[in-house]
């Protein structure tokens, strides 16, 4: 049984993020006065380039086609590692949270590679500030899960969600800075405005768009869904530590029903605030890219420092 | 049995060296080649069937052969000496009279003679392919090969060292050797002087060793290492001999910043020379600091690996910045080797600090998180290094510059360059990343001690590591990227061909290997290292393997954990999957089409974007890290025919440390050559003057 959902819960997983992606858009439409397109425009999409017939560079080699196929690989892996819908399932321990963001990274270094297969000045150029945003976030990813982890004890994300559904509703000053490095680390992982713009496609704004450039038919869709995983894992992920209420912690159905309904109301709430702050804010420069994660980081070290200061001892 | 498996691996070394040494004489090769054919062939050949040529690859295949022989037995030797857990101690008739060289093999030193061993042997099938093209007259190969081999004599000699004397005789071996090694493609104003600088640091560092026993020899009266275990320093000598052996291991070891020779000596030595000075040869000046601090000096005091926590990760992020903004193939592997060696320091650090507050228990994971990287980086670094020299040999270019699309002209060594790229950027499921994944749960335990200071300050370190990971990713997707995909940036590169010689694929084909098994079995080798944790340390981990071998759980199995067979599994299971899935909607052929080009027409390949301008992005937002030299020239000529752009960047410390010092002493030495007038009576007054000193000293 425990396996069956384990096996379960991440095709549910990976099949609802494009629902989310399309939620966002929606959400993002409404906002800017603009008519939205259908929620499952994005399934659409991906049935619409899964069907077309792929075209590839030239001299392309057999890396570039290889790519697609890791970079979605390990976001599914990744999406099995992180409690959804159930904490305790038996792939919860096969990686800590460390090893999740080795997973993200590992899809990213194939991703960066991909990039500059083909050798065309906007693959490299996307790369190379694909990989500098990597190095800027990451130190500022795991400031934040480091104020979790020395909290709970832990790097374990099911003892982790434990321990905060154990503790109750206390107000943690440390939590609340590393929520907030965390989405400021989740906006330019996922490529999502002000650090990058999905929707462009203006050659010299694009960061993740210029790595893909190349790439269509089923090896894009394969990306465009790792993308959009992605960004469910992210929105997942903040949800359920810093506010796993509803998460089913036995494996009955009444307990798995509300567990659904509780992350679907978590995403929900979590793609209207994305949507806004879409909205909100116009896309920034590249190089005021440093200042945003430099920002992040520095909310992560004063949660880290708050809870030495105020939660220990 | 290990120890025997020790020696025979010294004296099969040391024989390969002899004959290299002896084949210098041209008259002496060919009487050995002749009794070599008689006794295999059963027949007299004639010398004159005997070409120099043939001569001189049978000589290499023979004095490879024993290096392969000597780093077979270091690694069953050393093994042996791991998993029985066993001290064996002798003594040889060598040395001084009245001191005889004291052997001793233990679980530490067993894990780094398997270390050296792993990388002597596959050096030494890489490398009768790679020194075919030394043209003999300007670059001997007598001289090489004596020198390799002397040079793993040294290593090994340190490792099995039990006296200070023996040690510092070794330990000297190694230093000298290398200098010959470093200076052996001399006919390069610039390579001579790296060696120099390399032979002037290594003598600094040595002096600093052999002050460090010094102070131990004082307590105890003897340079025997059993009798400095048993006798405790005062914390100030202890101090003073800790501060002294950091620097001299350090040195040699690559710590910022004492490291300015290591990206100077090592690119410019043959390139199996330069995986062993990397991968090997950095890991014994580790080795020369565990035992000195852990095993001879005792009692360890937190301040030490504080110290030793913020070189390391000072090392580590300047290391990896530096190494990216490298264009030279092997100057960047020097410089993550730097980076790489401050991630092991960080290890090594952080045990400290956990041993000197009384937490021996998480000083385990410090340690074995150190020695499990010191593992993975000696097999990748020698992977990527090995690697390194095919490309170099193929194509004669070491700039990134003019290199592109190898993936296409060397498909072999494109795969074996790509495990070790993923392994050295710490990806999961392969080595790189088990080890850095320890690191991290170490310094996550930082919340069990009491100090505010060391709570707080740990986690930033730790922060520092994960963007060093980022920035090592992103180093060697460069590495992958400029010099394996894309387009030829020139015509030599274009025409490269694979590696012909089978020792060339073989030889990094193990190491790669080795990174995935190191990878998907963590559990394995923590078992296998913790004997040397409770060596050292005095305790093992039982807590890392409770949940079976499946899954690597440092603290309790509720606190972390990792299994990389299932992450694996995990992969290929969903890999499996998703290619169904995708095969089965669409099956139609790629249709193959020229990329996009804006509609402007061809590309050419210098449209490319180049190795200097991905590292673009990290030079400018870490400005001040560099001392960026930008040179343009002939931008404002109109019509603009050529812009000729040239960038170097230069280690700040440099400017900072070394130069400093340098005028330092040219000053001292202006200031002493007042002294030398040149003048006969000046320099009978100070004869004069001594004398009546002297005088007074002695009356007095």
């Amino acid at each position: 049984m425990n396996f069956f959902i384990a096996l379960i819960e991440p095709i549910v997983f990976i099949l609802s993020a494009p629902l989310f992606a399309g939620w966002v858009k929606m959400m993002k439409c409404h906002l800017q006065n603009r008519r939205a397109p259908s929620l499952l425009q994005p399934y659409r999409e991906l049935a619409k380039l899964f069907h077309k017939r792929p075209v590839l560079a030239e001299h392309a080699s057999w890396l570039f086609e290889l790519a697609p196929y890791i970079v979605f690989v390990a976001g599914v892996l990744a999406a099995a590692v992180v409690p959804f819908i159930a904490v305790h399932l038996p792939t919860a321990s096969i990686a800590d949270v460390i090893a999740l963001t080795g997973f993200l990274a590992l899809a990213r270094f194939f991703l960066i590679l991909a990039g500059m297969d083909v050798g065309t000045a906007f693959g490299g150029m996307g790369s190379s500030r694909e990989a500098m945003i990597a190095s800027l976030s990451e130190p500022a990813l795991l400031m934040a899960v480091f104020v979790l982890a020395m909290s709970a004890d832990t790097t374990n994300l099911a003892s982790a969600i434990d321990y905060v559904l154990d503790s109750g509703l206390v107000l943690r000053p440390s939590f609340l800075f590393a929520l907030a490095g965390m989405a400021l680390v989740a906006v330019a992982e996922t490529g999502r405005v002000p650090v990058d713009n999905p929707a462009t496609h203006l050659e010299l704004t694009m960061i993740h768009e210029a790595m893909v450039l190349e790439y269509s038919g089923r090896y894009l869709a394969l990306i465009e869904w790792a993308g959009q995983i992605r960004l469910m894992l992210y929105s997942v992920l903040i949800a359920n530590i810093f506010a796993p209420w509803g998460i089913a912690e036995t494996l009955t159905p009444i307990a798995l029903f509300i567990g659904s309904v509780s992350i679907l109301v978590k995403l929900m709430f979590i793609g209207v605030a994305l949507a806004v702050a879409e909205t909100l804010f116009a896309k920034m420069r590249v190089f005021r890219v440093q200042d945003f994660l430099g920002f992040a980081y520095l909310l992560s070290l004063l949660g880290m420092l708050s809870h030495i200061i105020l939660e220990v001892g | 049995m290990s120890l025997f498996l020790a020696y025979l691996s010294i004296i099969c070394s040391f024989l390969s060296g002899v004959l290299a040494l002896l084949s210098a004489n041209k008259h002496w090769l060919k009487i050995f080649m002749n009794r070599i054919h008689m006794y295999t062939s059963g027949t007299s050949v004639a010398m004159a069937c005997l070409t120099e040529h043939t001569n001189q690859i049978q000589l290499h295949r023979i004095v490879f052969g024993l290096l392969i022989l000597s780093g077979g037995s270091a690694i069953f030797g050393g093994l042996l000496a791991l998993l029985s857990g066993q001290i064996l101690v002798d003594q040889l008739p060598f040395g001084l009279p009245w001191m005889t060289w004291h052997i001793r093999l233990d679980s530490l030193s067993g894990f780094f003679l398997v270390v050296v061993g792993l990388g002597v042997l596959a050096a030494s099938i890489y490398a009768p392919g790679y020194v075919r093209e030394y043209n003999n007259d300007r670059h001997p190969f007598w001289l090489l090969g004596a020198c390799t081999s002397f040079f793993i004599v040294g290593m090994e000699g340190v490792l099995l060292a039990n006296d200070a004397f023996f040690f510092v005789i070794a330990w000297e071996i190694m230093s000298v050797s290398s200098y010959f090694l470093v200076a052996f493609q001399h006919d390069h104003a610039a390579n001579r002087r790296a060696a120099f600088l390399y032979l002037l640091m290594a003598v600094i560092g040595g002096v600093s060793i052999i002050l460090g026993f010094g102070v131990l020899a004082k307590f105890t009266h003897t340079f025997d290492f059993d009798s400095f275990r048993t006798t405790l320093l005062t914390p100030f000598w202890g101090t003073v001999a800790f501060l002294l052996g950091l620097l001299g291991f350090g040195m040699k070891a690559g710590l910022v910043p004492v490291h300015a020779w290591l990206p100077e000596a090592h690119p410019v030595a043959p390139s199996h020379i330069s995986a062993l000075m990397s991968g090997v040869m950095l890991k014994v000046a580790i080795y020369g600091l565990i035992r000195f601090s852990f095993d001879l000096l005792g009692d360890i005091h937190w301040q030490w690996g504080f110290l030793v926590l913020i070189l390391g990760t000072l090392s580590a992020v300047s290391g990896i910045l530096y190494a990216l903004q490298q264009n030279h193939i092997k100057r960047l592997l020097a410089y993550s080797s730097i980076e790489n060696i401050g991630v092991i320091a960080m290890g090594i650090g952080l045990s400290m600090i956990f041993l000197g507050k009384g937490h021996s228990e998480l000083a385990v994971i410090g340690l074995l998180a150190a020695l499990y990287h010191v593992l993975n980086h000696s097999v990748f670094k020698n992977l990527l290094f090995l690697i390194a020299g095919s490309i170099l040999h193929q194509t004669h270019e070491s700039n990134f510059e003019h290199m592109g699309g190898l993936i296409r002209r060397m498909p072999k060594t494109a795969v074996l360059a790509l495990i070790g790229s993923v392994a050295i950027s710490a990806l999961p499921p392969l080595n790189g990343f088990v080890s850095e994944w320890l690191t991290f749960q170490a310094a996550l335990q930082a919340s069990s001690l009491e100090s505010a200071l060391l709570r707080s300050l740990i986690p930033v370190t730790a922060a520092v590591l994960a963007f060093t990971g980022a920035t090592a990713a992103a180093t060697f997707a460069k590495f992958y990227g400029i010099a394996f995909l894309g387009q030829p940036r020139s015509k030599h590169v274009a025409h490269a061909r694979e590696v012909t010689s089978p020792g060339m694929l073989l030889g990094p084909a193990i190491l790669a290997v080795l990174c995935i098994l190191l990878g998907i079995f963590p559990t394995l080798v923590v078992r296998m290292i913790e004997p040397i944790a409770q060596l050292l340390v005095g305790r093992t981990l039982p807590s890392a393997s409770e949940e079976g071998w499946l899954w690597l759980t440092p603290g309790a199995s509720s606190v972390a954990s990792y299994s990389a067979l299932y992450v694996l599994l995990g992969l290929s299971l969903a890999g499996w999957a998703i290619q169904k899935f995708v095969r089965r909607i669409s099956d139609s052929p790629v249709r193959r089409e020229s990329p996009w080009d804006c509609g402007f027409g061809e590309l050419d390949t210098t449209m490319q974007y180049t190795s200097t301008a991905f590292s673009q992005p990290f030079r400018r937002i870490f400005q001040p890290f560099f001392e960026c030299d930008t040179h343009i020239e002939n931008a404002k000529t109109s019509p603009m025919v050529a812009v000729h752009y040239q960038l170097t960047i230069s280690d700040r410390s440099w400017k900072s440390l070394y130069l400093p010092i340098e005028h330092g002493i040219e000053a001292l030495a202006r200031w002493v050559a007042y002294l030398q007038a040149g003048n006969i009576r000046t320099y009978l007054a100070y004869s004069f003057l001594t004398l009546l000193l002297l005088l007074g000293v002695v009356s007095g």
